[in-house]
């Protein structure tokens, strides 16, 4: 789906930031508890990571950016865990007051309904019967789409021609498996774009390789 | 970043965090000791220093450096690094005339058995969002200019795939040892903002 998530070529956030060398791996501790627990979130709401980065992909402006990135991981965590109706919704903010000294009601634990959902195997990669329908060298177009659900074709590949440079190894499809839909596993393609295919005739040289499932792809011609 | 006040009407991320944690351990749905044992493990034992061994061997040893660049994945495990998000790891190299930089556009993605989790910069929209539109002016703020001739090639990690850069190694380091050598190799550089640079 189009959300704030897809970041490629978006205007408004200013300059990037020089690398620091004392940045710790957590700047405060809420942030690696925060980490561990959306991690551990996924297995316990029985889901998986491509539904926990829909989840991330469905926040708003807010909760996306407000608290970092952090923040939003345990905002999509908070989703799956409501999702699978382990968290009643507002369980959360409840528990938080009741910490900070409010006098509020907690919402009653709900039955939990995880999705009908079981991975055919470990991690992301599968094997493919077919032959992959592009070649290395070839020309193709990523599709100009738009799908409602979870996907990894950014934005701003859309309807634009690039070049297979590498066939990956086939995986799992995220737009599907994102929503229990089936693990749909595809070819995956490094595709190498020009900036200028891009960004017009003004943009910097320069070339990007995006990995593109083979459904988000078609012939050029 | 704030952590006295919440934002977006939310109560504040640790107050948040807390709650959480207190939800699913009281029930018994996590361990807390699973949890101390994953937060330890990122703050401590995986890091950019496993990816500086692995450029260090590379820039050492031809065989090796060549394995690293035909299959990534294998070649890092024969250092014994592997696990969570780095399923399929590619290695790049950069030249005097190429530059790969990586960027995930979509989330942050981030090859953590040899880097570690990211680092700010790497997450900050900032960088997302102009990696793939102005990446030559990006480098240049973040501190490595690049000369015109150099073709920057940038990663966007949209898939499972991640990508690792093996940096050039800089010269007046040839009488160096494998072990002399890694605590030069940067997180930076094996992310493509930086180069390597001669102690």
């Amino acid at each position: 789906m189009d959300s704030i998530a897809d970041m490629g070529g978006t205007r408004g956030w200013g300059p990037a930031h020089p690398p620091r060398d004392d940045e710790p791996v957590f700047e405060e501790p809420w942030q690696g508890r925060a980490f561990a627990l959306a991690l551990l979130s996924i297995w316990v709401s029985g889901q998986n990571i491509d539904a926990f980065r829909h989840g991330l992909e469905r926040l708003d402006r807010a909760a996306y950016l407000s608290d970092g990135y952090f923040g939003r991981w345990l905002n999509a965590a908070e989703l799956q865990l409501t999702d699978s109706a382990i968290l009643a919704p507002g369980a959360i903010d409840a528990r938080a007051r009741k910490l900070s000294g409010e006098d509020v009601a907690e919402p009653p634990v709900p039955e939990p309904a995880r999705p009908q959902y079981a991975p055919t195997a470990r991690g992301s990669l599968r094997t493919v019967d077919t032959a992959p329908a592009f070649s290395v060298g070839e020309r193709v177009r990523a599709k100009d789409m738009s799908p409602p659900g979870h996907t990894r074709l950014p934005g701003y590949v859309r309807g634009h021609a690039g070049v297979v440079e590498l066939i990956q190894p086939a995986a799992v499809l995220p737009d599907s498996n994102a929503h229990f839909e089936g693990e749909n596993p595809q070819h995956v393609y490094s595709v190498r774009f020009g900036s200028r295919e891009l960004w017009g005739a003004d943009a910097e040289p320069f070339a990007v390789t995006v990995e593109m499932f083979e459904s988000y792809l078609e012939t050029t011609s | 970043m704030t952590t006295t006040s919440g934002s977006g009407g939310r109560m504040p991320p640790a107050l948040r965090t807390e709650a959480l944690e207190q939800l699913l351990t009281e029930r018994g749905l996590i361990d807390p000791k699973a949890m101390n044992e994953i937060i330890t493990e990122y703050e401590t034992n995986v890091g950019p220093l496993n990816g500086a061994k692995v450029v260090a061997r590379a820039w050492t040893d031809p065989q090796y450096r060549q394995r690293l660049l035909e299959d990534g994945t294998a070649a890092i495990k024969e250092l014994g690094f592997f696990g969570r998000q780095g399923e399929h790891i590619v290695v790049v190299e950069n030249t005097a005339t190429t530059h790969n930089v990586v960027v995930c556009t979509l989330c942050s993605c981030y090859p953590w058995p040899v880097l570690g989790l990211p680092p700010s910069w790497y997450k900050d929209p900032a960088y997302r969002s102009r990696m793939v539109r102005e990446p030559r002016t990006v480098l240049a703020e973040m501190g490595l200019e690049l000369a015109d001739n150099v073709q920057i090639i940038v990663r966007d990690s949209t898939s499972e795939v991640r990508w690792l850069v093996l940096p050039e190694r800089p010269a007046g380091t040839e009488h160096l040892t494998e072990e002399e050598l890694v605590p030069l190799v940067s997180r930076d550089a094996m992310v493509g903002v930086a180069k390597v640079k001669a102690p």
